[in-house]
């Protein structure tokens, strides 16, 4: 039987099972005459769950054991001058054999390799065969053994309630394993990158230039894995990003909050958020279809050279996506701000503008500045836009006409393609991913601290 | 007594003095208000400016994409060509050299074409695809072999662009694009020109020639990815935010989840993508390139959005409610599964719909799982390999062809119109539902 009838199998079992103790728990408190200790659909999840759950850990554990064990039964039974070579030679044999398999390959196979995928194929069968056996008979045994617990003084909502709390932790944990997950798979890949390349020489390195050369007289192919260059780029962009952003998106949430009246608002933060729903994707068509080349015409009006990928087109977009998040950030903070400091600065005599600038902001600086921290790390961590309007060769420069390349942008072009996880070129997109990852979380750490204190201050 | 005599003259000065000094900084504060205002007020138009802009843009470079222009050609459907054998079996008909019936009939309207070079331009006036048009026809309606037929067929994309005047100006074209302009307006004159719905642009895979390109299989990718990610996020991200609202007790470990769920929620998409290729890829060894190992890595990337949107909506039913519960005998299990959680699912439903639309526009972390590859087949599995609407986006804002431009600004509008639609549904869903305790 196939792995997916055979879930739903079981899973149409469970339900059927519920429906069944259901009933004869039911039927058990009439017979007795007791009151039984949970509602009737109690006993019946209970009954489920023995039937469901162990048969699903059975197969979860078989299915990613499986292709394992049969292909090491299969290599040992394929004649030892072909097993006996490097493991690239024995995937590419284990290739071949499921390649016959699947019936995707007929030209010039060997017997040995004929026989190895009928046999392959047998035991998977067995293998299936088994799995079904199995798994229907922990099904049954299951059901049985939670129906023998059946009695009106059986709590069964407690144990039902049992798995289920255990199933919501479970759930809540896979949060702790994503980041796990991600911490480990940058670091461990970084750890072999630093083994290749010094640490000191990726942080510290002014040249960047991971192409590696594949014959020793190949020209041009240094192989230079200084950051450096990489990390002034996205900063170049990021404050460019900032210097559009944090005035345009500070401004409209003082106009919003404060001036505008209720049906304006209604209508311009809506409209101005969904500068935050269009996907990167778009922004960075947009900044290289449309904004790059205006820049570049505009700079050859007034005589100044500017790169068609230059890091202003880039940073300028990438503002203009930012806007919206400083924007409600900001108007969240503004209207946190009690009325009272208002009230007060007007009493004094202070003009709206006067109150706004010597009041609220002073009053609002702390999650502004937190907000304004969240923008930063969402600037450094885009990737679409750079990738598509920021340049590849990594200059090392604070000119935002000139073209700069990020730490993202690196990133997709280093992984994007044929990936071997033993070349630097690779492995270096993983330490850069580190530096990624360390960089936005300090930033998101301390905004988000920032936002928090500043949150209980007024609450 | 003594002291206030002595003050009040020198009070009633400078009382008359401060309210000189506020008159005279009157008029300068008043025009630093109505600046101030001036500003607040033209930052919004202007970020107002920047969405019409890109729509604008978007839409102007984009609309085209939708109609195509097509030849009107009388194509004799010489049956000695097609079925020489006359079997009509439709083996034979798919497999005939249709390029072959419909070029004669485009030199026959040309005689004054006929040198080499010309010729062969003149032959690329007509898509590639053409042949396929004819073979469709005939094997459809065999029955039209032996006859003349008006037929019509799509032109090259580079003839489309010079009919859509996207080539640039006229005086800027090369000899050979004025040469195919002229050809243009010849067979117009006849009414051999007319404009149709593209539907191939929507019911196709990628492709490398823009007029055969579609999107149809990006967007079958999506909905493949989506489907997992939403089937597994939503789900989990529910059940994460019950327990964090309603079960876990407030102590380090919890704060520690909290953390790190704000945290998750800001970190680079592209690192989720960087965790999908060394984990699932690598380590799992699931398919390269597949909807399945993209709506994982979307899972990890909504979920933190998710948990955040269904804890505010837990936390938004009163506290009423739940003593209620309690006090009528119901378990805190069922209190929170039959009373607290019907109250909050539309609050969670909205926020899996912003977050899902949010999955539906990334494409950072799917080029790093290899989600890029050229792929003309529509895939028909979470394991075969696909792209979705965001990467086919990147994927031709590459190509060279200006045609593809078109293209991709179409596509744009395409994924603009499922996003605007999503969010219409959660603006809706919350007016509709959204209850004020």
């Amino acid at each position: 039987m196939e792995k997916s009838t055979l879930l739903l199998l079981i899973i149409l079992l469970g339900i059927a099972t519920h429906v069944w103790s259901s009933r004869t728990a039911k039927s058990v408190a009439a017979s007795t005459g007791k009151k039984l200790h949970s509602l009737p659909g109690f006993y019946g999840y209970f009954t489920s769950l023995w039937c469901v759950l162990p048969s699903l850990l059975v197969i979860g554990l078989w299915s990613s054991l499986e292709g394992s064990v049969i292909t090491s039964a299969v290599l040992h039974t394929l004649p030892t001058e072909m097993t006996a070579t490097t493991p690239e030679q024995i995937s590419l044999i284990v290739n071949d054999i499921k390649n016959v398999v699947a019936g995707s390959r007929t030209a010039e196979i060997s017997p040995e390799i004929t026989a190895a995928a009928d046999l392959f194929k047998t035991l998977s069968q067995r293998s299936n065969l088994l799995l079904t056996l199995i798994s229907l008979a922990l099904s049954t045994i299951g059901v049985f053994f939670a129906r023998s617990k059946i009695a009106p003084d059986f709590q069964a909502r407690n144990q039902v309630e049992r798995v289920l709390t255990l199933g919501l932790i479970g759930c809540a944990l896979v949060a702790i394993l994503t980041t796990v997950g991600i911490v480990l798979s940058v670091l461990l890949e970084s750890i072999r990158f630093f083994q290749m390349i010094p640490i000191t020489d990726f942080l510290f390195g002014l040249k960047w230039s991971p192409q590696i050369a594949m014959r020793a007289d190949q020209a041009g192919s240094s192989g230079a894995f200084g950051a450096i260059p990489l990390i002034t780029g996205t900063m170049l962009i990021s404050c460019v990003a900032m210097v559009v952003a944090v005035p345009i998106g500070l401004l409209s949430a003082i106009y919003l909050s404060e001036y505008a009246t209720l049906k304006f608002r209604s209508i311009a933060k809506p409209l101005i958020e969904i500068l935050a729903g269009i996907p990167t994707v778009v922004y960075g068509f947009f900044a290289a279809l449309v904004v790059a080349p205006f820049i570049r015409d505009m700079g050859a009006n007034i005589g100044l050279e500017v790169s068609s990928e230059s890091a202003l087109a880039a940073g300028l977009v990438m503002g203009i996506m930012i806007i919206p998040f400083v924007s409600s950030l900001s108007d969240d903070f503004i209207n946190a701000v009690p009325q009272s400091l208002r009230d007060g600065a007007y009493a004094l005599g202070a003009t709206q503008a006067e109150t706004i600038r010597q009041v609220i902001i002073p009053a609002a600086l702390p999650g502004i500045v937190g907000g304004i921290l969240l923008a930063v790390s969402r600037a450094i961590g885009e990737t679409m836009i750079v990738v598509m309007a920021a340049g590849l060769s990594a200059n090392l420069t604070a000119n935002p006409l000139e073209a700069v390349t990020t730490v993202t942008t690196q990133i997709v072009t280093l992984l994007v393609g044929d990936q071997e996880f033993d070349s630097p070129k690779t492995l270096a997109a993983f330490a850069l991913g580190l530096v990624l990852f360390l960089l936005t979380l300090t930033l998101n750490i301390i905004a988000l601290r920032i936002v928090r204190k500043y949150r209980e201050q007024y609450e | 007594m003594n002291s206030m005599s002595d003050n009040a003259p020198a009070n009633g000065v400078a009382a008359r003095r401060s309210i000189d000094i506020v008159r005279e900084g009157l008029a300068k504060r008043r025009n630093a208000e109505k600046r101030f205002r001036a500003y607040g007020f033209a930052s919004i138009v202007l970020g107002l400016c920047f969405l019409v802009v890109l729509f604008a843009s978007i839409i102007a470079n984009g609309y085209t994409a939708f109609i195509y222009t097509n030849v009107g050609l009388d194509v004799h459907l010489d049956g000695q060509i097609i079925d020489p054998e006359g079997s009509r079996n439709s083996k034979t008909l798919a497999n005939a050299d249709y390029d072959e019936l419909w070029k004669p009939a485009l030199l026959a309207h040309f005689p004054e074409v006929t040198e080499r070079q010309p010729k062969r331009a003149l032959v690329s006036f007509v898509a590639s695809s053409a042949g396929l048009v004819i073979r469709d026809l005939v094997v459809k309606h065999p029955e039209l072999i032996g006859t003349t037929q008006r037929i019509w067929l799509p032109v090259d994309d580079s003839v489309d662009m010079l009919a859509k005047h996207r080539m640039g100006d006229e005086a800027e074209l090369s000899d050979r694009n004025k040469m195919t302009l002229g050809w243009y307006e010849k067979l117009k004159n006849d009414n051999r020109i007319k404009t149709v719905f593209n539907k191939d642009f929507l019911s196709r895979g990628d492709s490398r020639e823009p007029e055969t390109a579609g999107i149809w299989g990006a967007v079958s990718g999506s909905a493949l990815t989506l489907i997992i990610t939403i089937g597994l996020s939503l789900p989990v991200g529910i059940a994460a935010a019950i327990y964090l609202e309603e079960f876990a007790p407030r102590n380090r470990w919890t704060d520690l989840i909290e953390v790190n769920i704000n945290n998750l929620a800001a970190v680079p998409s592209i690192v989720f993508g960087l965790l999908g290729l060394a984990v699932f890829i690598n380590f799992f060894g699931l398919p390269r390139s597949s909807p399945l190992v993209g709506g994982l890595v979307l899972t990890l990337m909504t979920l933190p959005v998710m948990i955040i949107a269904g804890r505010s909506a837990l936390k938004s039913v009163p506290p009423s409610v739940r003593e209620a519960a309690l006090g009528i005998g119901a378990s805190p299990v069922q209190m929170v599964f039959d009373h607290v959680l019907p109250l909050a699912m539309p609050g969670m439903l909205t926020g899996a719909i912003i977050g899902t639309a949010r999955a539906l526009g990334e494409s950072a972390p799917l080029l790093m799982i290899g989600m890029v590859a050229f792929i003309v087949d529509v895939p028909t599995s979470i394991t075969s390999p696909a792209t979705v609407l965001p990467v086919q986006i990147y994927l031709w804002a590459d190509s060279p062809e200006r045609a593809f431009t078109e293209r991709t600004s179409a596509a744009i509008i395409v994924l603009l119109a499922f996003l605007i639609t999503m969010n219409g549904l959660a603006v809706y869903l919350r007016r509709r539902y959204e209850r004020r305790w």
